[in-house]
């Protein structure tokens, strides 16, 4: 047990090489390749399907994204169309109004000037009138001097009233 | 009845139980291999020896040039031994000598020193599994001290451990490339058959041993040596403990360890980098005083280091066979005496051996992760680099 023979040794180093150098070759490196390649392949599917998760919350969260979105402008229309209603609502009852003014304004002016021009053929009217009036009381003036004198006074007093 | 024939009974008694062992050894040997030799008996008239159960348990963990089952009728006139004779091969001064050993184990010679016997073959004496050339009269010569003079030829025979370490090496082989074909076989799939059982193991070398110790970078590099020299040793040390197999000792052969040790040695050394050399010879940071006591200590601790690894596993795997031996001496000495207390002392005895075996099919697997362990760190420590 304790003594160490030459031979001993020398097998055990030629036994022990041999084998460690056959093993190293036909064993270890194909096993240790495959098993690196299977850890590879585990790795590589288990980043694949972290991708792949990423990938779906990913393209979960751009829905909502897109939906958000599309509530958002669907919002932003109606609160748009919305004010557009009220202003076009709110414009045409501005200009009706304005119209309305300016009709009324037209309409009044229109009659202001009917009532002048009524005016006018009126003091024309009795500019003519007292003239006729005047020439048939010249007329009888011309009858009558006493009463033509009265005549005129009282027409004249008449004609004031106006 | 005669004072002899009394005497006679005892002896027989205490030969039952060795019968019964030696019974329940041969059923179970007989289904474990066909190819074993019987051989003829030895001398008759040999005597009967007492029991001597240091003797006994130093030739099973000694190494020897046969690999030895049981004896039958020991001490008789027919007396039988089951055995494989392993092939002694010899480098002398007139080239390769092979012959089997049978012809050193049939040809017992006595002599009064060296234990009584030894064993003759042609121009050669084998005493304690040792083989010399023999002197003039062939037999062994000693010198004033009372060792053993005789010159001696190169022994390069397959002897019992060398043969634990090639069938070691077999099944390492037979195992390993069997596995690593189910792994080349098409796609990356999960282990099957004995895929399965080797696989965890692998990867416990790798990712529990390599990688804490040397780290992510260069554990690949050392990595086809630490598996070979973790299951090398786990094999062996297993193979020691299939019982009626001639209790092979591999690890504990001190032979056999300074290899392993030496090659750990020689591998730390060539990967050596700067960092750990200078450590070594001009450790930094340290009073250049302190460096005349530190350095003489760091350079011993060179060869310490895989002298402890040698020492460790030879101890506890030839420790382990010393346990479960005594525990069958105990049963021999007592069944010496009477046949009842060997068979009281034989039921306790079986439960302890019992237990020890387990502890040892640990202890195999224990020493194996060990040595790759500390191999390991040493690879590591010789590849670290400077972090400060």
């Amino acid at each position: 047990m304790l003594s160490v023979g030459l031979g001993t040794l020398i097998w055990t180093s030629v036994a022990f090489l041999v084998v460690a150098f056959l093993l190293k070759k036909m064993a270890w490196k194909p096993i240790l390749k495959s098993l690196k390649e299977r850890d590879d392949f585990i790795e590589k599917s288990l980043q694949s399907a972290e991708e792949a998760r990423k990938q779906m919350s990913q393209l979960k969260s751009d829905n909502e994204k897109l939906l958000a979105e599309a509530r958002n402008d669907r919002e932003k229309i109606l609160k748009e169309a919305r004010e557009m209603k009220d202003k076009i609502i709110t414009d045409a009852r501005t200009k009706a109004s304005e119209e309305g003014d300016r009709i009324v304004a037209s309409a009044k002016s229109e009659i202001e000037k009917e009532k002048n021009a009524a005016m006018a053929d009126l003091k024309n009217q009795v500019a003519s009138l007292s003239l006729e009036i005047a020439e048939k009381v010249l007329r009888k003036e011309f009858e009558n001097k006493d009463q033509q004198q009265a005549l005129i006074s009282e027409q004249l007093k008449t004609a004031q009233m106006n | 009845m005669t004072i002899q024939a009394v005497e006679n009974k005892k002896f027989r008694c205490g030969l039952f139980v060795k019968k019964i062992f030696s019974l329940i050894i041969l059923v179970a040997f007989l289904v474990v291999s066909s190819g074993v030799l019987a051989n003829e008996g030895h001398a008759e008239g040999e005597k009967k020896k007492k029991f001597n159960a240091g003797e006994m348990i130093m030739h099973h963990i000694s190494d020897a040039h046969e690999i030895h089952f049981l004896t039958l009728n020991e001490g008789k006139y027919n007396e039988k031994h089951l055995a494989i004779y392993l092939p002694v091969i010899l480098w002398t001064n007139k080239g390769f000598q092979v012959f089997s050993s049978s012809h050193f184990y049939h040809s017992r010679k006595t002599d009064k020193n060296h234990g009584g016997t030894f064993f003759g073959y042609k121009e050669f004496v084998m005493a304690h599994e040792h083989i010399y050339y023999a002197n003039e009269n062939g037999g062994l010569t000693n010198d004033e001290k009372g060792e053993i003079a005789n010159a001696h030829p190169l022994d390069l025979s397959i002897t019992k451990t060398v043969a634990g370490l090639l069938i070691t090496g077999i099944i390492c082989l037979l195992i390993f490339v069997g596995v690593a074909r189910r792994y080349t076989s098409g796609v990356p799939d999960k282990p099957r058959g004995i895929q399965s059982l080797m696989e965890p193991l692998i990867l416990f070398v790798k990712d529990e041993i390599a990688i804490p110790s040397i780290g992510h970078k260069s554990a690949d590099k050392f990595l086809p040596f630490l598996l070979t020299i973790f299951f090398f040793i786990w094999i062996a040390n297993l193979l020691g403990l299939i019982p009626f197999l001639g209790g092979f000792n591999v690890m504990g052969t001190l032979g056999v360890t300074i290899v392993l040790a030496t090659i750990v040695f020689i591998i730390t050394l060539v990967n050596g980098n700067r960092h750990y050399w200078t450590h070594i010879m001009w450790p930094p940071g340290v009073p250049t005083a302190i460096k005349f006591i530190l350095v003489p200590i760091e350079v011993m601790g060179i060869f310490i280091k895989p002298a402890v690894l040698m020492i460790r596993l030879t101890a506890n795997i030839t420790a382990g066979h010393i346990i479960i031996l005594s525990f069958v001496s105990l049963i021999m000495i007592f069944g010496q005496n009477s046949a009842v207390a060997g068979y009281g002392v034989g039921v306790g005895s079986l439960i302890f051996m019992i237990f020890m075996n387990l502890i040892e099919l640990l202890v195999a697997f224990l020493q194996a992760y060990v040595f790759t362990l500390l191999a390991a760190m040493y690879f590591g420590s010789a590849l670290e680099e400077a972090h400060h």
